[in-house]
Formats: structure tokens, C-alpha cells, sequence
């Protein structure tokens, strides 16, 4: 803002100047973040509708529920004692009836170009509607209530690993950035290839060791059968359950996860003015605060937005090798079964989430950075 | 090339990206070796032919190398017939009758019991079958009637599947039962020669049989065997040029088309900027696995199309905004000024002038992108996506998954491919890591 202004005398004019420039801001921020807004909210269409078509088989998938039905309606007629008996063409007329109402109950006797834009609609407004296959432990066909019954489970997992995760991390990077070429330094930039393999394949290795071999960890479920009693009980069997996996994904990416972020460090602490600010003597506390973690903070966030989004995705394969009843298991059991509710549910949640932490971060960024220019050629930084 | 030397060289000086390019090497040659040795044809043949090729091996067998552990002697498959190792004898009796004896013998010095015995006929008749009488020997002398029965042209007497003999037995499996002392108090094998005597009885003029004894043992060649008996070490060789093949072209696919496709979006600015990335945010929003799991689980499982899918939804990835920034510095280079005002056309700037400014940086995000492609493959393949025909190690891993090979302690069996999967993943992570030093100057001062 310095350079706009230092050429008007007199602090009046500098004050009026500040506000003018202080209000183009905001309008250029406002104008940005709708354009970036309207963007992603067209990207989240495009993706979602996208994942419909997909998931359909462009209507393929149609045939194979209709067949479904078919045999479906077919079985339930031939256990039904009081069909039993009829002439033949009466039980087939029943079949038929019975198809027609069920294909008429999923919709399946619409074209599925309209479908597709009723799903699109009905997927981008958040009512879920039902499942086809899928149910909630209580029954519920509602997909609102097969994703939140699967969320606690998913959250636990994924919160408490990546938050663990990113935290030991960057403070782990921070002390090693301060003692790089040291024994344990050198350690972590070793191990770092060992996160080329997925939480998955730690989590097979782990349970041979613990559940196979040294058999005193569950191999898999998220509670005993049958669950304990007590709350404690549950708890301590919960936490029982979810040590492999944690351990998996936490094995799976926490070196490479230092490595980069020690590296990201060294740079920045390379920076002349880091090494001015030592010069100058200003203890390591203080360099590391204003120096490096402050020019350093824009990725730090974004680490931890993109973090917080792969957490609500869960892991497929993870949540698959541990039996974790989680929203990863279930996308795959909804892709198992043909599901498409639940599959664009799934996909859904996640593009709305992702666009609005991409959004947040656009303006975090041209908030907390001033070297990102929002509009304009540069005349005006925010 | 020159350069390329020199870069090797550099690299060389890294001690982990010497083991990384020494393992590289090993798969290469591993690769190759198989390829021709065990043509594509073949190794499909023998991986989905079913049972019947692998009828003399054992089922679930640890790799024979376990017995180098001190203190453990499991037995190895032994294969006795009329043919190799046996003695046949023949006694003409009255009416036409011959009565033909075939003993097959064989030592047992092994610590283990056997998986299973099988007796495997082939007789010559054209009427009358030829009648047996098979009795069991022990060591210590004792002689164990099996079985009387009349064989056709070709059959078998699964010795251990005999209910019956179980019985006579007092409950032990007959792998187990035919092989201890039964004064002893522990099950433990008699050591010593064995022998299975077949009296044959044949009514015809010209026929004949032939028998062969298989006693499975626990270890099987160098990989093991899995539960159709099949022998491991065919996919974990073929797994080799699988993974390989599919990380490799994966990752050259991905990091070149995104390099052109970011130059020219720079280039050429406007409205091809801004659909690459408008492109890039919608395929942000696109799940990659399960999209990959959405079409294995309607379209189809082969590896070649979910190469080229994971390619697709690849290209417009993170690593288009890294190159778009760094492009949109190269773009304002006087040297690419030049290149204008002497009248290039822009596919040539872009290809000639553009791309190869950017391959340092390309070079070692390739190599460490290889080692998530090459797990890809496997992560599919353990959600039961696998490439339909082909044995890969992801498709082991999930064969032994499904098997429980965890809950019944066949170790072996998860074992050997997430080892193979590991050293591949860790021998091009490390020559990446090494490379990203090389040439990435900024690193190279830290």
C-alpha cells in the first residue's frame, strides 16, 4: 500500500487515500471471490454430473438393475404360498405388474438423459434420497443416514491419524531444520522412500505382526463382538481396534511428510533475511516464528485444508484390509451393488467440500500473503 | 546424452540412489528374463488352466527355502511311479488272469507329516477293468491295507480324502495316521523307507496299468504354492514387467502430457489457458480411486485401460499449476522472443524451446511418481480389480486376503509380493529422492 500513497503530502489526503484503496480492495476481493466462487461451484457441477454419467454407465447400469428386479420379483413370487397353484399366465401377468411398479418406483421407466439432470439437481441441492441396495444399521434406506451412521467411524479413524500426522510433523520438520546433517536427520531423509508404499499395504504388514503373529491386537472391525458392556469397556476396545490402522496410515506418510516439510523449511531459513535476523541475534525462537513459520504459513494452511478434506473421504483400501465400518468401506460397497445414490452422494459431499476449501483458501491466501496480487497489474497489492 | 551422463554421475554419488539403481537393474533383468523365458501365452495358460495342471503340487506349500532355518526338516513333494522309482512285476495266473505287482517305495527322513497322498492311475482295457489291491508299508514292517477298487482308463485314489481308512486309522488323517508309530505318544513321523504295494489283477489280454504316488510335502520351489496349487513363483516373475510396465508408462504418460499440455496453455494463453484450467479444477473435484473402482467394477479390469484411465484423470492434476508457474517465467525468456521474431511456429516453440527447458524438474517427478503407480496397480488389484488374466502381485496379495492367509498363517503368501512391491517402490523412490537433489540446486545446498 506504501507505494500508492507516499507521493501525497499531508496526512488528511494519506488517510482519504487509505480508504479509497481500502475500498477498491474489497471490491476487487469481493470481485474475485465471486468469479473464483461461480468457478468452482461450475467445476463442482461438471464433476458431479460427471460422476453420474459414470456411475450409470451412461444408463448401462439400467439393464442390470431392471434384470435384477426381474429375478428379484421372480424368487418373491415362487415363495409366495398364495400364488401357489394359479395358472401360469395369472402369476406371469402378476410378475410383470410387479416389475412395472418396481421399475416405476426407482424411476428406472424415465429416459435416463432426464434422470441424470433429476440426480444432478436433486445431488447438487443435498437431498440425498434413498439407496437402492444399501441400508443403515437401523434399516434406513435414507442416504442421509447410511453417510452420517458411516462419518464417526470414518472421522475417528482419518481425524486422529492426520491430525497426529500434521502436527508431529511440521513441529518434527521444525527441530530438524534446526539440526540438519544430524544423525537423526539423516535418519528421516533415509526412511523417506519407505512412504512410496500406501497406509494398505503397512496395514497387511501390520497385521501379520500383531493380529497373526503376536495375536494382541484385533485383525480388523472396530469393536469386539460382542461389544462390551460398559462405556469404558467400549471405549478401550475401540481404541483397541483403531491402534493398527492409525499406526498404518500414520507409517505410511509420516517421513516423507517431515522430509518435505523439513525441506520446505531449510529453504526458507536460507532466505537472507533469516540470515540477517541472526545477525542481528534474535534468538531461534523468535527467527522461527516471524522468519520462517510466518512466510511459510499460506502452504501450511493449505496442507491442513487439503488434509482436513482426504479425512472426510476416508481411506477405500484401508478402511477395506481393516474392516473399518467408514465412508471409504462404504463408497466401495455402494460401487459393489450398483448404488448410484450413495455413489454420487459420496462424490457429492466430497466435490462441495473441496470447492469450498479451495474457495477458503483463495481468500485466506490473498489475505495473510501480500505477495498475492488479486486483479489489476500489480499497482495494487493486498 | 552427455548431459544425461553427467547427470548420472552425479547421482552416483548418493549412496541409497546406487542400491535404488542396482534394484532397478535387478527388476529390469528380472523383467526381461521372464518375458522370454515364460511367453505371455503361456503364463496365462498356466495361471487360469485350473487345477489340473498343478495336480502334483501341494496346495498352500511355504517356499522351500524355509528349511535353512535351523531345527526345521518339512518334507518336499515326492513323486513315485511304475515308470520312475517303482518296481512292476508280472505272474501269469490261471484263466487268463495275470497278476501284476507294483511296489513303489520311497525314504521319508523329514520332520513334518505329508499335506496330502494321492494315487494317480492310468490303466489299458477295453472291457474288463483291472482290479487292485493296495496296502501301505511301514517302515517298522507293520502292512496297512488301503483300498480295493477297479480303476478306469484314468483315476485316482486320493488316499487322504478316504473316510474310511480315517476310521481304521483312529481318527488321524491318513497323511498323518500312515506315518507314525502308533506306540508312540506324540504323532511324530517314523523315518525310514515307506512302501505302497499295488496288486493288480488283469483279465484281458494286453491290458495294463501304470500308477504314481505323490506325497505332497510342505515346501514347494522357491515361492511356494497357493491354493490351487499353482506355483507362486510364476507370478511373482510375471509380476515383475507388469508392475514395471504399468508404473513406467504411467508415470511417462502423466508427467509428459501434463508438461505439453501446461506449455501450451502458457503459450498460447486465452481461452486454452483458461479451459486447462477450468479442466483441472473439475478433475480436482473427480475422486480418482473410485472413479478407477467405478469403471474396473462396470467396464472392464484390464490393466491396459486402467493405465490409460489413470493417465487420463492424471494429466490435469496438481502437477499442471507447478508447471503452469513455472512456464509462465520461461515465457517472458529473450530467448523465446528470438525464436518469435526469427518466425517459429508455436508447436515448435512450445516443443523445442518450452518443454525442454522444463525437463530437469520432469526428471526426478517422474522417477518418484513410478512408485505410486506401481502400487496403484496392486491397490486394485487387492479390491479385487486386478487385471483379469495376467498374475500380478496385487492379485497374489488379494488371492491370499480372501483366503485368510493371515488367520492361517501362511505368511509366505502375503509376504512375497509386498516385498517384491516394496523393493520396486523403494528402489525408484530413492534414485528419485537422489535425482531431486541433482537437479534441483536449491536442495543441493541443504
Amino acid at each position: 500500500m506504501a507505494e500508492s500513497t507516499t507521493a501525497l503530502p499531508g496526512k488528511q489526503r494519506l488517510s482519504v487515500a487509505k480508504r479509497s484503496v481500502a475500498l477498491e480492495t474489497l471490491g476487487r476481493l469481493v470481485k474475485y471471490v465471486s468469479t473464483r466462487g461461480i468457478a468452482l461451484f461450475l467445476a463442482a457441477v461438471i464433476g458431479v454430473y460427471l460422476t453420474i454419467l459414470i456411475a450409470n454407465m451412461g444408463g448401462y447400469v439400467d439393464q442390470i438393475k431392471i434384470g435384477e428386479i426381474r429375478e428379484q420379483v421372480g424368487a418373491s413370487v415362487l415363495a409366495n404360498p398364495a400364488l401357489q397353484g394359479r395358472p401360469a399366465s395369472e402369476i406371469k401377468k402378476y410378475v410383470e405388474e410387479q416389475v412395472e411398479l418396481e421399475i416405476k418406483r426407482l424411476g428406472l421407466d424415465k429416459p435416463f438423459i432426464l434422470r441424470s439432470f433429476k440426480y444432478l439437481t436433486a445431488a447438487l441441492s443435498l437431498s440425498l434420497g434413498r439407496s437402492e441396495h444399501l441400508t443403515s444399521d437401523s434399516g434406513s434406506r435414507q442416504v442421509r443416514l447410511i453417510l452420517l451412521e458411516r462419518l464417526p467411524a470414518t472421522l475417528l479413524l482419518w481425524g486422529l491419524a492426520d491430525l497426529f500426522l500434521f502436527f508431529a510433523s511440521v513441529l518434527f520438520a521444525l527441530y530438524l531444520s534446526r539440526r540438519y546433517g544430524s544423525f537423526l536427520d539423516r535418519t528421516v531423509i533415509a526412511l523417506a522412500p519407505t512412504s512410496a508404499a500406501p497406509p494398505w499395504f503397512y496395514g497387511i504388514i501390520l497385521i501379520l505382526i500383531f493380529a497373526s503373529v503376536l495375536r494382541i491386537l484385533p485383525y480388523g472391525g472396530i469393536v469386539d463382538a460382542p461389544p462390551p458392556r460398559t462405556t469404558l469397556g467400549y471405549t478401550l476396545s475401540v481404541f483397541k481396534h483403531l491402534a493398527l490402522p492409525v499406526l498404518a496410515v500414520i507409517l505410511a506418510s509420516i517421513f516423507i511428510t517431515i522430509y518435505n516439510w523439513r525441506t520446505f523449511f531449510l529453504i526458507f531459513s536460507s532466505e537472507d533475511y533469516v540470515e540477517m535476523a541472526k545477525a542481528k541475534g534474535l534468538p531461534s525462537g523468535a527467527i522461527e516464528r516471524r522468519y520462517i513459520l510466518r512466510p511459510t504459513l499460506p502452504t501450511i494452511i493449505t496442507s491442513f485444508a487439503l488434509m482436513l478434506i482426504a479425512m472426510w473421504m476416508g481411506g477405500i483400501i484401508t478402511e477395506t484390509i481393516f474392516v473399518w465400518p467408514g465412508l471409504g468401506r462404504l463408497l466401495y460397497e455402494a460401487i459393489g451393488s450398483f448404488d448410484t445414490p450413495v455413489i454420487v452422494a459420496s462424490v457429492v459431499l466430497y466435490a462441495y467440500l473441496l470447492a469450498i476449501t479451495v474457495l477458503l483458501l483463495d481468500i485466506i491466501y490473498a489475505i495473510i500473503d501480500p505477495r498475492v496480487r488479486v486483479g489489476g497489474e500489480g499497482k495494487l497489492r493486498l | 546424452m552427455r548431459a544425461i551422463l553427467e547427470a548420472l554421475k552425479e547421482v552416483s554419488r548418493y549412496k541409497s540412489a546406487v542400491v535404488g539403481l542396482i534394484l532397478i537393474a535387478i527388476l529390469v533383468l528380472i523383467a526381461i528374463y521372464t518375458v522370454f523365458a515364460i511367453p505371455y501365452s503361456k503364463v496365462i495358460q498356466l495361471w487360469r488352466g485350473g487345477e489340473g495342471i498343478w495336480l502334483e503340487n501341494p496346495k498352500n506349500a511355504m517356499p522351500s527355502w524355509v528349511n535353512l532355518f535351523p531345527g526345521t526338516n518339512l518334507p518336499k513333494t515326492i513323486i513315485v511311479s511304475s515308470r520312475n522309482g517303482g518296481e512292476k512285476s508280472l505272474e501269469p495266473l490261471q484263466g487268463g488272469v495275470r497278476k501284476v505287482r507294483i511296489s513303489l517305495p520311497f525314504d521319508y527322513s523329514y520332520d513334518g507329516f505329508p499335506k496330502e497322498l494321492n494315487l494317480f492311475f492310468e490303466a489299458k482295457y477295453k472291457e474288463r477293468q483291472p482290479h487292485l489291491s493296495i496296502s501301505w508299508i511301514t517302515p517298522d514292517g507293520r502292512k496297512v491295507p488301503l483300498s480295493d477298487r477297479g480303476i478306469k482308463a484314468s483315476d485316482y485314489y486320493y488316499i487322504s480324502l478316504d473316510a474310511q481308512l480315517t476310521k481304521k486309522l483312529g481318527g488321524q488323517p491318513p497323511q498323518v495316521g500312515l506315518f507314525t508309530d502308533p506306540l508312540a505318544e506324540k504323532p511324530v513321523p517314523f523315518k525310514g523307507r515307506y512302501e505302497l504295494v499295488i496288486d493288480g489283477y488283469l483279465f484281458e489280454e494286453g491290458a495294463d496299468f501304470e500308477a504314481k504316488l505323490v506325497v505332497y510335502g510342505q515346501v514347494y520351489g522357491l515361492a511356494g504354492t497357493d491354493h490351487l496349487r499353482r506355483d507362486l513363483m510364476l507370478a511373482m516373475l510375471w509380476g515383475t514387467p507388469v508392475a514395471l510396465a504399468f508404473g513406467i508408462l504411467a508415470a511417462l504418460g502423466t508427467t509428459v502430457l501434463t508438461l505439453f499440455i501446461a506449455a501450451a496453455g502458457v503459450w498460447f494463453g486465452g481461452w486454452v489457458d483458461a479451459a486447462i484450467q477450468r479442466i483441472t479444477e473439475v478433475n480436482m473435484i473427480l475422486p480418482m480411486l473410485p472413479i478407477l473402482i467405478l469403471v474396473g467394477t462396470l467396464y472392464s479390469r484390464s490393466v491396459w485401460l486402467m493405465l490409460g484411465m489413470v493417465i487420463i484423470l492424471s494429466i490435469f492434476g496438481a502437477g499442471i499449476k507447478t508447471y503452469r508457474a513455472m512456464f509462465l517465467q520461461i515465457k517472458q525468456a529473450p530467448y523465446l522472443e528470438a525464436a518469435r521474431a526469427y518466425g517459429a511456429r508455436n508447436l515448435r516453440i512450445v516443443l523445442r524451446y518450452m518443454v525442454p527447458k522444463a525437463v530437469p524438474t520432469l526428471i526426478p517427478q517422474f522417477v518418484m511418481l513410478i512408485p505410486g503407480y506401481v502400487f496403484l496397480e496392486a491397490s486394485l488389484a487387492v479390491l479385487g480389480l486386478g487385471d483379469p488374466i495376467l498374475p500380478t502381485w496385487g492379485k497374489v496379495i488379494q488371492d491370499a486376503e480372501v483366503n485368510g492367509a493371515l488367520y492361517l498363517g501362511h505368511y509366505y503368501w502375503v509376504l512375497e509380493p509386498s516385498l517384491l512391491l516394496m523393493v520396486t517402490g523403494l528402489g525408484f523412490a530413492m534414485v528419485g529422492f537422489a535425482l531431486d537433489r541433482v537437479f534441483n540446486p536449491k536442495l543441493r545446498q541443504i
